[in-house]
């Protein structure tokens, strides 16, 4: 067997475990490690600008591709620098390996160099999280990191990695285990076949039923199953924020998203329906407004494979544990089997409804003012000049939801956005995440000029690795989301949420080696855009000034139930 | 209402401080907490009791679960159980004070362990109520320190937890 040291065999089982990529920054306690990676060619190192990008860089990749993203960093501040990340993943349920370095063991404790204690530091945002004890351990630990990040309900885990662990002159038998086994983890790998049949019998006897499909459907790469099912029992689906493209946005059955800022005709189908089929969504109250008015006429299907996610917020009326994709073929096939059928009349009755709360507020609806470009529209420019088929992920806060909103995704994986920690800064190193691995793929950013500000010392990377994503600044002068709160329930007192002084962003970007247009004019949105895909090689951020009054509708009313709604800056239902 | 919830967890490092933190941090209360290696050293035995609705309750359990090193758990009151808890208390014990001590000890099925001119260190195991009458018993007689370990439980009959 081959001897190797500790941080040899770290490199090693990144190598065996299939990893291309890694993204990181050094420094003294992962120093082993990085001469390591410096004496080989297969796991091939992304030096970021701030460990921060390097966590969004692998939760990037990790949503696009289903694959655990690897970060490395130091101990002290490169592993604090990492903790933002490692909990937009965690809200998310991203798979993502965090490798850190660490004091040596009989430093541990002394309040030595740059000693943090990330165990405890990261524990509430981790899956899970493990330190080093012996070198020859290392193999072990990061199959089971790896097992543990993708199986079950994903989410990011820590290995915390003690310089001794890796030092040059330990030597130690090598082999990358084959699978690990836990007897203290066991994700269930299919649904209880009773509760499944319970569900299926409710299906059928709905009258007014609707499909919720979330995240989970996307990470448990069901997509084609639940259209499917969506498909052979003609219900409505509506999606979350997190479930875009699990459901195609343009399918005739699509209602749009639901929740805050979600489709009137989804929030209204929603509490008026009798049957909801809540698929890998966890009830979050962005979606469900104040849960004691939620859908008072509903009972409630909810598949999801964490068990704590069922009945957490709203009480499930079927509950089944198990993983989407199972879960929704099993259904599947007793909808087939099935001798009843759901009521076509009450069905048809639903839909004409449905499609009478479509015409009263159409989910692609807005006005204009005057000659001011509406950040809608170059969303729609957008989607148009990319086809409707690039990788867009977001920042956060209202250029986020117009992005949601006006760009309707066919395919899952292709919306990238940070939904549960609503991470400002992570669109960007996102973006970069994927370009790396699809190089072929159209990327973009979609970001507001106060989020691109928070990692923008990336551009200096994606000169270095030629990174050539596109950047679409909806550029409204303001923290536009706050100052939306502050317009609806502060009169507009706007304190704090506007940027006195932006950077000239053409210069900045030409700084850094890359090209920036700036779009005032209606008549230029498009033809810009287009000039700016064009530029295949280069990097292009297009700074769009839109209307800086536009507010994000509808907007449910705090308190309220999901059909409680403002549709406008003075329409409210 | 009042449960103990008995887990059965992988004997290593950081474990302990994982169901501890998760109780902090999603605002749950653990009201106490006893936790020991058990016949087999890899796995360590840990009962606390915590206050909530069902619904509280139930997430805590779900919650416990998903934690990597947890390995069983069990809600003990939701079946019969035993339930007890060691007391040490340390009290005053001078002139007259030493046989009425004594013969409340003995009421309890106590034991003095220790014993010097004016103190008489006390033992006394049962559930928690009757190591709150005790302390009430005793109460005017000074007492001079209170240690208890916390509840531990076990199902009746032929239930176990284990692997
Ligand atoms: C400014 C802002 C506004 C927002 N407004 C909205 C809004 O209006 N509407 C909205 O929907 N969201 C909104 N969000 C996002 C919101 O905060 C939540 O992130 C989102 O609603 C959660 O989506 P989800 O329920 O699909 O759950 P996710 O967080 O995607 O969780 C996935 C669920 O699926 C389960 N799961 C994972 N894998 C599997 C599998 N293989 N099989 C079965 N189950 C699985 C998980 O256990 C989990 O319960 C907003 C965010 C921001 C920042
Ligand atoms: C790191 C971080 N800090 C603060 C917030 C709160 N927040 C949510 S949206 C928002 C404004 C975002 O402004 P901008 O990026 O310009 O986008 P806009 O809303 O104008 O489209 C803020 C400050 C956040 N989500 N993330």
């Amino acid at each position: 067997m081959e001897l190797l040291s500790g941080a040899e065999m770290l490199i090693r089982s990144l190598k065996d475990q299939g990893v291309e990529y890694i993204y990181g920054y050094p420094g003294g306690a992962a120093l082993h490690i990085y001469d390591a990676l410096f004496r080989q060619d297969d796991v091939k190192h992304i030096l970021v600008r701030h460990e921060q990008a390097a966590t969004h860089m692998a939760d990037g990749y990790a949503r696009a591709t289903g694959e655990p993203g690897v970060v490395l960093v130091t101990s002290g501040p490169g592993a604090t620098n990492t903790i933002t990340g490692i909990a937009t993943a965690s809200m998310d349920s991203i798979p993502m390996v965090v490798l850190c370095g660490q004091v040596a063991s009989h430093l541990i404790g002394e309040d030595a160099f740059q000693e943090t204690d990330m165990i405890g530091v990261s524990r509430p945002i981790v899956k899970h999280n493990m330190t080093v004890r012996h070198p020859s351990e290392i193999p072990q630990l990061v199959k089971k990191a790896f097992y543990l990040a993708k199986s079950g309900r994903p989410g990011p885990v820590v290995i915390d990695i003690p310089k001794d662990m890796t030092a040059p002159n330990g030597r130690f038998e090598y082999e990358y285990p084959e699978k690990v086994s836990m007897r203290s983890y066991n994700p269930a790998v299919r649904g209880h076949a009773g509760q499944i049949r319970r569900a299926v019998d409710m299906m059928m006897n709905a009258r007014r039923p609707v499909i919720y499909a979330g995240g989970g459907v996307v990470l448990g790469k069901a997509s084609q199953q639940l259209t499917d099912l969506a498909h052979e029992l003609g219900f409505p689906v509506t999606n979350t924020i997190m479930g875009l493209g699990g459901f195609p946005a343009t399918d005739p059955q699509s209602l749009g998203w639901l929740g805050m800022h979600g489709s009137y005709e989804s929030n209204m189908a929603m509490h008026h329906s009798d049957l909801i089929l809540a698929i890998g969504a966890r009830f979050d109250d962005r979606v469900t407004n104040a849960t004691d008015k939620f859908c008072p006429g509903a009972r409630i299907v909810h598949v999801d494979i964490d068990p704590a996610s069922i009945s957490k917020t709203v009480q499930a009326d079927v509950p089944i544990v198990g993983p989407v994709d199972s879960v929704l073929e099993e259904m599947r096939s007793l909808v087939r089997e099935s001798e009843e059928q759901p009521d076509q009349e009450a069905l048809g009755a639903w839909w004409k409804q449905i499609r009478e709360w479509g015409q009263y507020r159409s989910r692609y609806h807005y006005e204009q003012n005057g000659d001011n470009i509406m950040p809608q529209e170059a969303i729609q420019a957008l989607y148009r000049v990319t086809k409707g088929d690039a990788y867009v992920t977001s920042d956060v806060g209202q250029h986020q939801m117009f992005a949601a909103q006006f760009y309707p995704f066919d395919k899952p994986n292709r919306w990238i956005n940070s939904g549960g920690l609503g991470t400002m800064g992570f669109g960007f190193p996102a973006a970069m995440g994927i370009k790396l691995h699809m190089p072929e793929q159209e990327v973009v950013c979609v970001t507001g000029e106060g989020s691109i500000q928070m990692n923008i010392q990336e551009l200096s990377t994606c000169k270095q690795y030629h990174l050539p994503v596109k950047i679409i600044n909806l550029n409204n002068q303001a923290l536009g989301m706050v100052k939306q709160w502050q317009d609806m329930n502060y009169e507009s007192r706007y304190a704090h949420s506007y940027m006195e002084s932006l950077p000239n962003f053409e210069k900045l970007f030409e700084a850094y080696g890359h090209v920036a247009f700036t779009v005032t004019r209606r008549e230029d949105l498009e033809p810009v855009l287009e000039k700016a895909f064009a530029m295949k090689d280069q990097l292009v951020f297009v700074d769009i000034y839109v209307d800086p009054y536009e507010h994000v509708y509808p907007m449910q009313v705090a308190g309220g139930s999901m059909k409680d709604m403002w549709l406008s800056k003075t329409e409210r239902v | 209402m009042r449960r103990i919830i008995s887990i059965l967890m992988e004997n290593e490092p950081g474990a302990l401080s994982r169901v501890v933190g998760l109780f902090s941090q999603r605002n749950y209360n653990i009201e106490s907490l006893a936790v020991a290696p058990t016949e087999d050293p890899t796995l360590s035995r840990l009962t606390l009791t915590t206050e909530g609705s069902d619904k509280v309750i139930e997430q805590i359990t779900k919650q416990l679960n998903k934690l990597i090193e947890v390995v069983k758990l069990v809600d003990l009151t939701e079946g019969s159980h035993v339930e007890r808890e060691l007391m040490l208390i340390k009290l005053r014990a001078t002139g007259a004070q030493r046989a009425e001590i004594k013969r409340t000890v003995d009421i309890f099925r106590g034991q003095i362990v220790d014993v010097t001119s004016t103190v008489y260190t006390v033992q006394l195991t049962g559930d928690g109520e009757k190591l709150d009458a005790f302390i009430q018993a005793v109460g005017t007689m000074g007492v001079l320190e209170v240690v208890r370990s916390g509840v531990s439980g076990i199902a009746r009959g032929e239930k176990v937890l284990s692997l």
